[in-house]
This record gives C-alpha cells, sequence and structure tokens, in this order.
C-alpha cells in the first residue's frame, strides 16, 4: 500500500496548484505542442530573469484552445496574476467551432513569435516547383490532396488563400486533416498525399535530409536558414504567419495590463528567452499595444472571410 | 558488426553510475505514474522538462524513456489487481487478469506481465538498434486505406470474440462507437453530439471511460449484490510464483506479443491500445485452452502485456529515425531533443550517434531495471487482495475519483456558487452504465473498443475516400489491405467453420462476462 500512498502523493505534488505564484500561464493545449512549449518557455524566462519569482504552467487540451479559452475568460475575471497562450490557430478555431468565448472575452497583451509554413513534397514528386503545383491544381483542384493539421487551421487556410490567389476554387480544395504532429508527416513521406503543409520548424530535418523538397514558405520574407522563395515571389500573392501570442485576464485594470506588458516585454527582451527561440527555431516577431491590436483584428476579419469561402464557416 | 560495436558502446555509457541513477529514477517515477489512471507518461515528461534543463542531455533523455518504459509497465499492476487500467493500452490486460487474482492466481498474472513485458521490451529494443530502417520503411508505406483495413481486422477479431450472443455484443459496440462520435469533427472542424457542452467538444477521454466502465461498475454491482459482497476472495491460491505450466502457456504469447506489437508501434497511426486488442485476439485463436479465455487465461495477459511493450519501443522508431513523433510521450521527448539543441531526424544516428546508442542501451538497462524492481514486489501486491471488500472498494473509488482529477481537474461545472468537475461527473455517469451493462449481462470491453477504434477507422476511411476523390476501388487498392482484409475474412471463416463442426460451445463462452 506504501506504492500507491506514494504514488497518489507524487501525482498530487505534481498536479497541486502552488499558492504563491506570480504568474499562472494556461497553455490551453496538452503538453508537448507549441502553445504548451511557448508557455514552459516562457516560465523558464521569466524565473530566469528574475521577473517573476514563481510562474505555473497549466494544460487545458481540445478543441483548437477553445476549451481552455473558455475557461480562462470565466473563472480568472480581473486576476492580473493569470496569462494564457494562443495564437492563429485559435482564431480559426473560435470560427468553425462557433465558441462562445472569443478573443474579444480576453486581455490580448503582445504577440511573441510566429512561424511560416511551409510548402512540401516528397522527394520523389514530380512537383518542382509552385509553378508546377498551381498548373496542376488548375488542371484538377480534386486531384491535388493537401494534408496539414487540423481543418479550419492555418494549414488548411493557407491551402485555401493559395487557391484563391491563383482562381480556383477554395471549396474544391483536396484538404486532408491530421492530427498534428508525425502523422501528416507520414503521410507526406509516405507519398500518399500530394502536398504538405505544416510549421517549417516541423519539417526542417526532413528537408535537411533532402526527403521533402520546399517549394515555398508562406511568409512575406524567406526563412533564414532555407533555401526557399516565398509564395509572394514566386507569383501566389499570399502572405500569412503561425503567430503565438499571449493573454492576460478579462476585467483588469489599464494599470494591471500595463504592468504584465512590461514584464511580458522584459522577458521577451531576455537573453534566457532570446537563446530559447534560436534552439527552437522561433522567430521572434514580438508586437504589444495597439499595432498588436490592429493586426489582430485584421487576421480575424481575414479569416473569417477565408473560412467562409472554403465554407467551413456559415 | 559495426552496430555491436557502437551497441557495446552505448552499454558501457549507460552503465556508468550516475546514467544507472537517472534510470532508476525515470523507471520508478514512471512505474508510479503509470498506476494511476489518468496521469500517464506524457504529463510526467512534460513536468520534468524545465528541471532537466540544466542537466546533462545523455542523462535526461534516458531518464524519459525510463518514464516511458515504467509507465507502460505500471498500468498493469492496477488492472489486474484491481480491475482499475491505468491507461488504455492496459484495458486488455484487465480482462483475463482481474479474473486470474480473484481466482488467487494474481501472482503469476503480475509474473507474467512483468517478464512479458521484459521478453519484448528486450527483443523490441534490439529490434530499435538492429532493423529499425527497414521497420519504418514498411510503416510508412501504411496508406490511410490500409489503416482502415487495420482498423476492420481489429473490429472483426474482437467481435468475433464476442461468443454466442452477437446481439449483446454488438450492442455494447455500438454504444462505444456512439460515444467516438462525440466532439470536434477532425476532418471538418464541425462539432457533432457536443450540445453546446465545452467539455464535450475533444470527445470523451478514452481512460475516463474504461476507468467508470471497470472499476465504478464493478463498485456499484458489488455493493447491490449481498452475495457478492460476501464471498471471500482466495489472495493467493498456489504458487505466488509462475508454474511451469505458466511458463510453457506463456512464453509464446510473450513472443507473439511482441512480432504485432513492435511494428504497429512503429506505425504513425498504430498505437500501445491497438496492438493490445490484436494481441488478445490472437492469443484466444492460438490458445490450446480457448474455453479459459474470460476467466482468466494467462495467455490474454501474456501476451496483451508484451505488445503494449513492444510498441512503446516501437514508437521510438520513427522518433529516432525520421524525427516523427506518433504519441503524446514521444512528442514531449521530441521536445526534449530539441532542449539540448538536438534534431530527431535522418541525421541524427549520424551526427550524435553516441547519444543515440547510449539511449538505445539505457532502454535495455531500465527494461532491466524494471523487472528487478516488480518481481520482489509481487508478493507485496496481491496483499492487496486481502482487503476487507468494503475498504477495497472504497479505496478503489478514491483512487480511480483521484486519477480522474488528477487527469482533468477543470470544475467547469457549476450550479451557483458551487463547481464541480464535468469529468466527474462522466465518470459517475459511465460508472452507472457500466453497472447496469453488467447487470443485465452485457460485456463491458466492446464498448472501449467502440470508442478507440471507431474514430481511427472513420477519419481512416474518410481520408482514403477524399484522397481517391470518392472512389471506392482505393480500399483494396494496396497488398496490405488485401492482405489484412483476408486475414479479417478467416478471423471469421475459422470459427465459423468450428461452430459448424459442432464446437460452438466453446466459443460461446468466450468473453461474455470478462467484467
Amino acid at each position: 500500500m506504501n506504492k500507491l500512498l506514494l504514488a497518489a502523493l507524487v501525482t498530487g505534488a505534481l498536479s497541486a496548484p502552488a499558492f504563491a505564484a506570480d504568474y499562472t500561464i494556461m497553455a490551453p493545449a496538452g503538453p508537448g505542442g507549441g502553445w504548451d512549449q511557448t508557455a514552459r518557455t516562457m516560465q523558464e524566462a521569466l524565473q530566469a530573469e528574475g521577473i517573476s519569482g514563481n510562474v505555473q504552467v497549466t494544460n487545458v487540451p481540445g478543441a483548437g484552445g477553445t476549451i481552455g479559452l473558455a475557461q480562462f475568460a470565466t473563472q480568472e475575471n480581473g486576476n492580473p496574476n493569470a496569462l494564457i497562450v494562443g495564437g492563429y490557430v485559435m482564431v480559426g478555431a473560435i470560427l468553425t467551432n462557433m465558441s462562445p468565448v472569443s478573443l474579444d472575452n480576453v486581455t490580448p497583451i503582445a504577440r511573441l513569435t510566429g512561424e511560416a509554413v511551409a510548402l512540401v513534397v516528397p522527394a520523389a514528386s514530380d512537383i518542382e516547383s509552385v509553378d508546377d503545383l498551381v498548373a496542376a491544381l488548375k488542371a484538377d483542384p480534386g486531384a491535388v490532396a493537401w494534408a496539414g493539421g487540423s481543418a479550419g487551421g492555418v494549414d488548411h487556410i493557407t491551402a485555401g488563400l493559395i487557391a484563391q490567389a491563383v482562381d480556383v476554387d477554395p471549396t474544391q480544395v483536396n484538404y486532408i486533416a491530421y492530427s498534428g504532429g508525425g502523422e501528416a508527416l507520414a503521410a507526406i513521406l509516405g507519398g500518399q498525399v500530394t502536398v504538405g503543409l505544416s510549421g517549417v520548424s516541423e519539417f526542417a530535418s526532413q528537408i535537411e535530409a533532402g526527403e521533402l523538397r520546399l517549394l515555398a514558405v508562406s511568409t512575406d520574407t524567406r526563412v533564414p536558414g532555407f533555401d526557399a522563395p516565398t509564395l509572394m515571389e514566386e507569383g501566389v500573392d499570399v502572405a500569412v504567419q503561425n503567430w503565438r501570442m499571449v493573454a492576460a485576464a478579462p476585467g483588469i485594470t489599464d494599470e494591471q495590463k500595463a504592468a504584465i506588458t512590461a514584464d511580458v516585454k522584459a522577458m521577451a527582451e531576455s537573453a534566457t528567452w532570446q537563446s530559447a527561440l534560436e534552439t527552437r527555431g522561433w522567430v521572434d516577431t514580438y508586437l504589444d499595444g495597439d499595432a498588436f491590436a490592429t493586426q489582430l483584428e485584421a487576421d480575424k476579419s481575414a479569416t473569417e472571410a477565408i473560412l467562409k469561402d472554403i465554407g467551413l464557416v456559415q | 558488426m559495426e552496430t555491436f560495436d557502437l551497441l557495446a558502446q552505448g552499454l558501457l555509457s549507460a552503465l556508468q553510475v550516475h546514467n544507472l541513477i537517472y534510470a532508476l529514477i525515470g523507471v520508478t517515477l514512471g512505474t508510479a505514474v503509470g498506476v494511476l489512471p489518468g496521469i500517464g507518461p506524457a504529463l510526467t515528461v512534460a513536468l520534468l522538462l524545465p528541471v532537466t534543463y540544466k542537466l546533462d542531455p545523455g542523462g535526461s533523455l534516458i531518464m524519459f524513456a525510463g518514464i516511458y518504459y515504467g509507465g507502460m509497465y505500471g498500468g498493469s499492476t492496477t488492472s489486474i489487481l484491481l480491475n482499475t487500467p491505468g491507461e488504455s493500452a492496459s484495458i486488455v490486460t484487465a480482462l483475463e487478469g482481474n479474473k486470474m487474482a480473484r481466482q488467487g492466481r494474481g501472482g503469476p498474472a503480475l509474473a507474467t506481465a512483468a517478464i512479458g513485458s521484459f521478453v519484448a521490451g528486450l527483443l523490441a529494443t534490439l529490434g530499435l538498434a538492429f532493423i529499425a530502417p527497414f521497420v519504418v520503411k514498411f510503416a510508412l508505406s501504411f496508406g490511410p486505406w490500409d489503416y482502415f483495413a487495420l482498423m476492420v481486422l481489429a473490429f472483426v477479431t474482437v467481435s468475433a470474440a464476442f461468443g454466442d450472443s452477437a446481439l449483446r455484443g454488438l450492442t455494447a459496440l455500438f454504444i462505444g462507437l456512439g460515444l467516438g462520435l462525440i466532439g470536434i469533427d477532425l476532418q471538418t472542424g464541425q462539432t457533432r453530439l457536443a450540445f453546446n457542452v465545452m467539455d464535450l467538444l475533444d470527445g470523451i477521454e478514452v481512460t475516463t471511460l474504461a476507468v467508470a466502465l471497470f472499476a465504478i461498475g464493478e463498485t456499484l454491482k458489488t455493493a447491490s449484490d449481498r452475495d457478492q459482497a460476501n464471498t471471500e476472495v482466495t489472495a493467493v491460491k498456489g504458487s505466488v510464483w509462475m508454474t511451469l505450466e505458466d511458463w510453457k502457456r506463456s512464453w509464446a504469447s510473450w513472443l507473439r506479443g511482441t512480432f504485432i506489437g513492435f511494428p504497429i508501434g512503429a506505425m504513425p497511426a498504430g498505437g500501445a491500445d491497438v496492438a493490445s486488442f490484436l494481441s488478445y485476439s490472437t492469443e484466444k485463436t492460438f490458445s490450446k485452452k480457448p474455453e479459459e479465455f474470460g476467466n482468466g487465461a494467462i495467455e490474454g495477459v501474456a501476451g496483451p502485456e508484451a505488445a503494449n511493450n513492444a510498441s512503446a519501443a516501437g514508437t521510438l522508431v520513427p522518433l529516432l529515425t525520421l524525427g516523427l513523433p506518433t504519441t503524446a510521450t514521444a512528442a514531449i521527448m521530441l521536445a526534449g531533443f530539441q532542449q539540448f539543441g538536438l534534431q530527431p531526424g535522418p541525421l541524427l544516428f549520424a551526427n550524435n550517434a553516441p547519444l543515440v546508442w547510449a539511449l538505445i542501451a539505457s532502454l535495455l538497462v531500465a527494461n532491466f531495471m524494471l523487472l528487478v524492481l516488480n518481481l520482489p514486489l509481487i508478493g507485496l501486491w496481491v496483499r492487496l487482495l486481502t482487503i476487507p471488500k468494503h475498504w477495497l472498494y472504497a479505496g478503489i473509488l478514491t483512487f480511480a475519483t483521484l486519477g480522474t482529477l488528477g487527469a482533468n481537474g477543470a470544475m467547469s461545472m457549476g450550479f451557483g456558487p458551487v463547481r464541480i468537475s464535468f469529468e466527474l461527473v462522466l465518470l459517475l455517469a459511465f460508472g452507472i452504465l457500466g453497472y447496469l451493462l453488467r447487470r443485465f449481462g452485457y460485456p463491458i470491453a466492446p464498448v472501449v473498443v467502440g470508442l478507440i477504434l471507431g474514430p481511427m477507422a472513420e477519419q481512416q476511411l474518410r481520408r482514403a475516400l477524399a484522397i481517391s476523390q470518392g472512389d471506392i476501388g482505393v480500399l483494396f487498392s494496396s497488398p496490405i489491405s488485401i492482405v489484412l482484409y483476408v486475414a479479417a475474412i478467416i478471423a471469421v471463416g475459422v470459427p465459423m467453420i468450428l461452430r459448424l463442426r459442432g464446437q460452438g460451445g466453446v466459443l460461446g463462452q468466450l468473453a461474455t462476462d470478462e467484467d
């Protein structure tokens, strides 16, 4: 029975909330994903730089972050110590899931990182360039199977935008959703789909080993370290980046918001954060205040428009 | 021979005292978290990642691997003794293992699980060292149509075991399939059957359903049945250790389990639960005493336990050779690699050979440690069964509730100021379902099987049809899928022929009451 007790104690200790936390960061996703890693890297940087004495990370997985978001918005109202990590995927998920809680129900603080979506084909594919892909898409949109993350996410949106930009009906896009991580990559490597979409860093080692061919990246500038053009350079008028952000609770005062923004800014400029970005292959796209609010609004309306065009949102 | 040299060097490095200590910490922690339902190795590794940042890369990766192996093993103990599966891969173990425990054969059940896990872990780790590149090629060649065929095989073989009341078995299966539809549909992003309950958006958690049906349902059944509540359970009948006959019946099952588990673990959409289901039905087919299935057949513990450990090693094949994480734990281990500036993938073996081989070698060491740690404890574990029933079942209830809260402690439901956990409400509701199923003689396992396999089969079928643009022919277009369908037909056909030859009575007894 001792062992059972021990197990219970270990688990209890691991899952017990801390009482004197300066910040509690919610990662609205399971352990291991991008948001979880962002939250845990923030935890490390905030503590190592002495910005905050005690930072806890909690995971509330599911539904593109909307489950965590809803819980955060209802339970942390007015709490200046609560933060939540989120990102572009959440914008789409809120729309497709018809979530009762949106980003208007929290206090966005700053955009932290951004990542380009990579457009890849297996090395053996006869598609050599974006032009070849566009030609195939125009010839028979249904015959081009796109593999990427969950429906309505940034990968799906990118596929829809590309189709739209080359005058192909976005509802014809044959998008195959995978539950992320390795599954989509396996389908691309196995040659079961035509083209794959995911964050550049997810494909980095396969691109380096020559098993995948990188056709283009989705951002408006090239990604350092990768020898590939942007979609814009290839004549496809699409620029998308999968950004990640941090938000605070609803109902906090302006002073509290300013204090949190100052802490986040100090963290984002710190050496710990910067070196973590480098090892993880994230690009610093820090943006706060009104500039971030404007960008967020623009992304929201653009996302809603394309999801309607794809037919995922009525 | 180069591989042997590298492995030997790896072993030397893994046998250094500090690495041994990391491995020991890893397997101990892993066993502990595997025991509790809901708390898995994935969460444990995630929590430890920031702690290990300052440690040396080799040591922390060795510890993570130990947690992973330990977690796969730990789940079997509670499955066997308490009928409370700690994770989805141990559900099958509960079927025969708990029956054995009630007959006073908990000792041999735990022993065959421990030794089977060891044998499978050993063979699969050697497989990882020597044939990983071939296995990964095979695993990658599986398209959605092949996965769908694999799911059909799993459904067919598992349902073939429903015995004489196909209606009851299928009813239970369809409850599971129905529950599997709840949540956001991956292909379209639309919600199904969630009724605007946020907690249902992500579907029903398999461990919550399994713990509720097995543990809570049984507790209610025992409490409601005066006769059953008063019957004495013999904790130990005969030897605590495996008899010669147990060994004879187990060894082939361990090997079969390993051969099923390793390649399925390596498949990006495989997984330990699928492997354990297939192993269970294989054991039933091969067993010389199929009539014992459902009443505590040792093969039904030996095979699936070997399969689930072998599949844990299988998961590392695509992770180390391609940088492909195929389970949550593997995804976090990938994050662990990146934290130390290592990029798993095709170039990892070339760029960081010493570290990779030290990791593989330490898996062998961790595997051995698990055996040493667990075998002597068996005598202690089985004493759990001598606890008086009212204490034991109260303990099981506490344990199941604690585990569920640990996995998802969100107090997301509220009546006025009182907040309660939706996950616990689900646990109790499914517990009552489990009680009713038992009360009216419906099997429990098909419900869980339906919940696990249903969504997988659906997604793969829809992917296959989307890629082929609606052409059903794609399902039968690859050699792999044809082989799997032929196997499924044999699995259905052989029992039917047996039945026609008048041996139906044997099959009738299979798994109709595996509670």
